[in-house]
């Protein structure tokens, strides 16, 4: 059972191709381990076994009426299970967002991503765990209750896509959607110790996706390996009619193959990422990361990315606004929660009062104040110009290297509660993953090694925009010649 | 800068945010010591430095009008708390 729930999507894949197994038992698997693995570590809001087992005999129908007559070409991800991040729509399955707000709602459409890897023939093994509606860096703010970390169970898995990257890690799923507006895909992935791949801004639709800062949001992916992350992309990433912020520009090549592909590669490391105060083992793994892909004919060198001090304070005040113009929508008419009023304006209050939890609230009133009337050119405004200036101290890097490495986050995972009276100390653990989303590139994190304590240090590589091709080939090329991302945790947890 | 309590009312109200009095004093707190952390911000020279809202290009997004399917308003009337004669109920505006 190990064994079919480790295999990695490319293996799975050859696996259901050459009859090794069908995908009965390949989610049967998946569907095993959560039963065992679900109460210690809450990966996941809603399971749906049901479901999951008919899309898998389907599948293994298609696959089988496909060998005896090849007619029509089989679904390329035809059987594979898959975990879905809860903030992204999948018709007929509730979508809570990590919400009490949404607790009942049930969407009756599936997002474009979602609807793209169900035509591709995945198994959807469920809706995981995420801090409501996208907003944290723990699962913490779950209405659901925190997700933990699979490598130490008092540690958070990380967010806000924690539960997509916890059941990865877990071997309750092959691979995962999640999102990412600040970082929520990359940082959780570090701390659990797999792939974490957020494309582009304008790369995957937004469409169904439950919308937290909109010019920042980004499904991303969350797979064992770069390989996996790139098979992934290429089914969810493109052009989607309905989201106006999508590109028609094509993928690039995505094409990897075993060759080692760092030779003359320009790898930029800003000092702006490796600051006083950061964990020793963090920036010692992520230099000899950089040292192992230099000894493979990678070129290093230094570049300057001098407005990220300010990434935390722009990002907070420009993610918080557009939340709080979103957010807007729970309003107890047409959907969600609703509490009785004796006018319309007081159950609106009523309602979002007693359906969002703390977090929201405060990002929802910080967004408000930064758009007031009064403040909004010295909060709102100024953020934006200094967004500028993040931005263009990337294509001024970028004209002289090719990719740019640094530490996914200043720590290792931190311990469940670490943060809970001081919000500000959590959203400076966000200071790296942060620009990357200010400036619309993509970015890709994945693991280099442990701390002394035993969890996964992750390494961060971002690129020009729209360059995920260099991501995926360099990620791939470091996977091939280590075993970083091959650990698997022990998970000997107290039942 | 601390936020006075009328200010955290006044942004509730605005929010739509029913608070309770204890969630008044702490996001008063914490809201002011966010603010002012953020307020670092304003000692940036952005003189003549556009403000980026979107990192795409900006583009029209009009396309023909053209009649397709969409839902049904009995899929949308699916999630409502209250619906009277294919309306959504609410209380007195």
């Amino acid at each position: 059972m190990e064994q079919l729930a480790y295999l990695t999507l490319r293996q799975a894949l050859d696996a259901l191709e050459n009859g090794d197994c069908t995908s009965r038992q390949l989610t049967s698997a998946f569907l095993e381990r959560i039963d065992q693995y679900q109460p210690c570590l809450h990966a996941f809001i809603n399971v749906t076994p049901q479901l999951a087992m008919e899309q898998a005999d389907l599948a293994d129908r298609m696959r089988s009426d496909y060998r005896q007559n090849q007619a029509n070409p089989l679904p390329e991800l035809c059987g594979l299970p898959v975990a879905i991040k809860d903030v992204l729509c999948q018709a007929g399955i509730p979508c809570t967002c990590g919400s009490r707000f949404l607790e009942n709602y049930i969407p009756p459409y599936n997002a474009t991503a979602v609807d793209r890897l169900i035509n591709a023939g995945v198994v959807t093994l469920g809706k995981t765990n995420t801090d409501e509606f996208a907003m944290g860096s723990s699962t913490e703010n779950s209405a659901y209750g925190a997700s933990h970390n699979p490598w130490n169970i008092e540690r958070v898995p990380g967010g806000s896509s924690g539960g997509s990257a916890a059941a990865v890690a877990a071997g309750m799923a092959i691979a995962a959607l999640g999102t990412d507006t600040g970082g929520s895909v990359r940082q959780p992935a570090s701390y659990c110790g797999i792939t974490g791949f957020k494309p582009s801004y304008g790369r995957v639709s937004r469409y169904g996706l439950v919308a937290y800062g909109s010019s920042l949001d980004v499904v991303g992916i969350l797979a064992r390996t770069a390989e996996d992350a790139a098979i992934l992309f290429k089914v969810i990433g493109g052009w989607d009619a309905r989201d106006a912020t999508t590109l028609e520009k094509p993928l690039p090549n995505l094409s990897l193959n075993s060759d080692i592909q760092l030779k003359g590669l320009r790898i930029g490391i800003p000092a702006e990422y490796f600051v006083e105060g950061m964990q020793k083992d963090v920036e010692e793994k992520v230099r000899q990361a950089i040292s192992e892909m230099e000894k493979w004919g990678a070129e290093v060198l230094p570049v300057q990315l001098p407005h990220t001090i300010h990434a935390v304070p722009v990002y907070y005040l420009l993610a918080s606004a557009e939340a709080s113009a979103n957010l807007a929508r729970y309003d107890g008419v047409r959907f969600g929660l609703r509490k009785s009023g004796d006018t319309a304006a007081e159950m609106f209050k009523l309602s979002r009062g007693a359906g969002f939890g703390p977090e929201v609230k405060r990002r929802i009133m910080l967004g408000t104040y930064a758009l007031s009337a009064g403040y909004y050119d010295a909060y709102y405004g100024q953020a934006q110009k200094v967004r500028t200036l993040i931005k263009r101290d990337f294509e001024t890097a970028f004209e002289k290297v090719d990719v740019i490495a640094t530490p996914v986050t200043p720590t290792t995972a931190f311990p469940l509660g670490k943060h809970n009276e001081d919000p500000l100390s959590m959203y400076l653990e966000d200071v790296f993953t942060l620009p990357a989303n200010l400036a619309g590139i993509p970015g890709i994190s994945f693991p280099v090694g442990f701390d002394r304590e035993g969890m996964p240090v992750g390494m961060q590589l971002m690129a020009p925009h729209f360059r995920e091709d260099i991501l995926l080939r360099t990620t791939h090329s470091y996977q091939q010649v280590t075993s970083w991302h091959k650990q698997k945790p022990e998970m000997k947890f107290p039942r | 800068m601390l936020l006075t309590f009328d200010e955290v009312e006044h942004i509730a109200n605005l929010a739509r945010l029913q608070l309770t009095e204890q969630e008044r004093e702490h996001y008063r707190e914490q809201l002011s010591q966010i603010l002012e952390f953020a307020s670092r911000l304003q000692g940036v020279d952005t003189t003549g430095i556009p403000p980026t809202s979107s990192v795409l290009a900006t583009r029209s997004g009009l396309r023909e009008d053209i009649p397709r399917p969409g839902l049904s308003p009995g899929e949308i009337f699916l999630n409502a708390p209250d619906i009277k004669d294919g309306h959504f109920r609410v209380p007195p505006v």
